[in-house]
């Protein structure tokens, strides 16, 4: 099953018309055409109707005129009166059109141009489009007969013939227009399918290779700026995503095997050197205790790192609440003050009275308290570590900041990264996953860290997006 | 005292009975849900430590629950590998008095379980705590050794009256994080060392008999007598 709709993938030109039918390029056209098509159809139809029945109404008014004109002859010199009218209409040159027949009460011909009254017209009032034979010369003619109160009656016409013609030739038109519409329809349902089929393959082409492997390939831009080319960067910018994510992936496994291997190396060799070389009691011991301690690190790393998956797995928001930063800082601050004295460093807080946002305050709690940590580690004694927690309009900022050895500018972008350490912190202790937490913790809480050069040290800062007051209250 | 360990990994379960007697405690071990519960519910234990994942159809979660269904009050520890927020809550709101992820040192363990079963006997609001010559009085907030009267900050009386609460029992750092600081993760700096031996030099320093001993390993302990 599967086999087989991989061939049908690559040969698409074998495709049975049902499965032509499921082209989503056939279908679009085929709907652009039908589209075209029918828009074009009506068009025609409305030009037909309205340019004929205006051709049609114009002779219609002119007849009507006319038998009005010819019965106010009638009213005031009775049938001479009429009849006179009749013939200098007749015999008026240029008006080739006009038709007129006058019949006595008994059915004769009085006068007129018309050789006899049609047959088939029977009825006084009411339009008649009939063949009539004119001076022996057959043509196409609307007429209307009308009773005259002595007992005449008059038929007044107009030979169409020509008008007729010009149909016709509306006609044919407007069939030859359809026509080539339907070409340009079809014309243009295969350019659009072409189209279609040129930016979906670039995008298959695309994902096919990804799929198989080649995480570096990339949905080429037409540069038009189009929709195409939105949907282009949309997914180009989720590859880059995902190949940063496999990364981080691919690194994080590198580290564990390595930064790991270390520690257990180091506890194992302690437990085996015990066991072959040590002579008393208290050096087993001793042994013991310390590749305990050693076990303990490794578990420590392992929780870190778990605690940072879980963080970035973006669960925890759900367990988000509206808290006031301002006590858990201070109970910080009072935590760590102890410590700073007692190394002889000052530390230097000012905290605002109000800290509003929405978050877990425990992950916030951890992260500052990571700052602190390294700001105590990395400081000579006598120096000063500042704590800041200010409000701002919409964001709050706490920064921690030494005047330690500091990180280097190159290095300040990867220090984030689990397991980084910088040259110079290789020789203190650390698992080299404090920033890295502190950094997926401002993430979570939709805000940023940034580190900065403290001219010496490192000002490290936490920006945290402000709960507004109204949901806090 | 008389403690349940519900635990199926042999050696695990082997480590902490064993440590638990040698702590003077009589135990009683189950290797899976069912007996663990039958156990649990038909005799009577100060503490019950207690695995979440186990054989036999009933986990650890299921156990406890049941167990509380019944009113049955007694304190229990989870000791668990499922170490998340999550699972620490889930662990605490089906009635878990503590939670203490694996792997875990024995030390830690054997603490908080002798913190829960005291824990579990002064019921009645206490109004004034004494260690030796060491005198708490918890509604004037008032610290005294002997005919001294002792200034305290906040949190060192805090920290004090943890320390008097669990007089007589080891107490970890990871305890007085949690229960004065309310931190639930294990700082790089040893910021409890430096609160309690300032706590020390308080209380300690200039009398001659030491009432805040330091126990190895495992943390601290407030006594009277010679450790």
């Amino acid at each position: 099953m599967l086999k087989h709709g991989h061939k049908q993938d690559f040969e698409p030109a074998r495709r049975r018309p049902k499965q032509l039918i499921r082209s989503a390029g056939i279908r679009f056209s085929l709907v652009y055409a039908a589209v075209f098509g029918v828009s074009a159809f009506l068009l025609a139809v409305s030009l037909w109707y309205s340019t004929v029945g205006l051709l049609q109404r114009q002779v219609e008014s002119s007849i009507r005129g006319d038998a009005l004109s010819l019965s106010t002859q009638y009213q005031f010199g009775g049938v001479p009166g009429l009849i006179a009218a009749i013939h200098m209409r007749l015999s008026e040159t240029g008006d080739t059109e006009s038709i007129y027949l006058l019949l006595d009460p008994l059915g004769n011909r009085i006068i007129g141009n018309l050789d006899q009254w049609p047959k088939r017209l029977t009825q006084v009032d009411t339009w008649y489009q009939l063949n009539v034979t004119r001076d022996g010369v057959n043509s196409l003619a609307l007429l209307r007969a009308f009773a005259l109160p002595g007992g005449e009656q008059m038929l007044v016409g107009r030979d169409v013939r020509a008008r007729s013609e010009l149909r016709n030739v509306l006609r044919d038109g407007l069939i030859w227009a359809l026509g080539i519409m339907v070409v340009l329809g079809l014309l243009g349902a295969f350019v659009i399918r072409t189209m279609f089929r040129r930016m979906i393959k670039e995008l298959s082409n695309t994902t096919r290779a990804i799929a198989r492997g080649d995480l570096t390939r990339r949905v080429p831009k037409t540069g038009d700026g189009d929709e195409f080319d939105e949907l282009a960067d949309v997914i180009n910018d989720m590859l880059d995503r995902i190949s940063r994510l496999m990364d981080g992936v691919r690194q994080v496994s590198n580290a564990i095997a390595h930064d790991l291997r270390t520690p257990i190396t180091r506890a194992r060799a302690r437990l085996e050197d015990a066991s072959l070389h040590a002579h008393t009691a208290d050096d087993l011991q001793s042994a013991i205790e310390r590749a305990t301690l050693d076990l303990d690190g490794i578990v420590g790393v392992f929780e870190a790192l778990l605690r940072i998956a879980e963080i970035e797995a973006g669960s925890r928001r759900s367990a988000f609440t509206a808290i006031d930063l301002t006590p858990m800082l201070h109970d910080i601050d009072e935590l760590y003050r102890a410590v700073a004295e007692e190394r002889g460093l000052q530390l230097e807080t000012a905290i605002a009275s109000r800290l509003p946002i929405l978050g877990d305050r425990e992950l916030v709690q951890q992260a500052v308290a990571n700052l602190l940590d390294n700001a105590l580690k990395f400081s000579a004694p006598g120096t000063t570590i500042s704590f800041l927690a200010r409000a701002d309009e919409a964001v709050i900022e706490i920064s921690i900041a030494d005047r330690g050895p500091g990180i280097s500018e190159e290095d300040r972008d990867r220090a984030t990264e689990r397991f980084f350490r910088a040259e110079t912190a290789r020789s203190t202790s650390g698992s080299g996953l404090g920033l890295a937490l502190v950094a997926a913790v401002a993430q979570l809480h939709n805000g940023t860290l940034h580190l900065a050069d403290n001219h010496p040290g490192l000002r490290a800062v936490i920006t945290l997006p402000m709960l507004e007051k109204k949901t806090q209250q | 005292m008389r403690i349940l360990v519900v635990e199926d990994d042999k050696d695990v379960a082997g480590f902490v009975v064993k440590g638990l007697r040698e702590a003077g405690h009589t135990v009683e071990h189950a290797d899976n849900g069912r007996d663990g519960l039958f156990l649990a519910a038909s005799e009577n234990f100060d503490a019950i430590i207690l695995d979440r994942m186990l054989p036999g159809g009933i986990d650890g979660l299921r156990l406890l629950e049941t167990l509380r269904a019944q009113d049955n009050t007694t304190p229990v520890v989870f000791l668990s590998a499922l170490g998340q927020v999550d699972d620490r809550v889930k662990g605490l709101k089906a009635g878990g008095d503590d939670y203490l992820t694996k792997p875990f040192a024995f030390a830690e363990l054997l603490a908080r379980v002798e913190a829960l079963t005291r824990r579990g006997k002064s019921d009645g609001p206490t109004t004034r705590l004494a260690v030796g010559d060491l005198e708490m009085d918890l509604l004037s907030r008032t610290v005294r050794r002997g005919a001294n009267k002792i200034d305290l900050q906040p949190r060192e009386f805090r920290l004090l009256e943890y320390l008097m609460r669990h007089a007589g029992q080891v107490v970890t750092r990871t305890m007085l994080l949690e229960g004065v600081w309310d931190y639930h993760f294990d700082p790089q700096t040893n910021v409890i060392d430096v609160h309690v031996s300032r706590l020390r030099q308080k209380i300690d320093k200039p009398f001659d008999l030491p009432l805040l001993h330091t126990v190895r390993n495992a943390g601290y302990m407030l006594r009277a007598e010679e450790v």
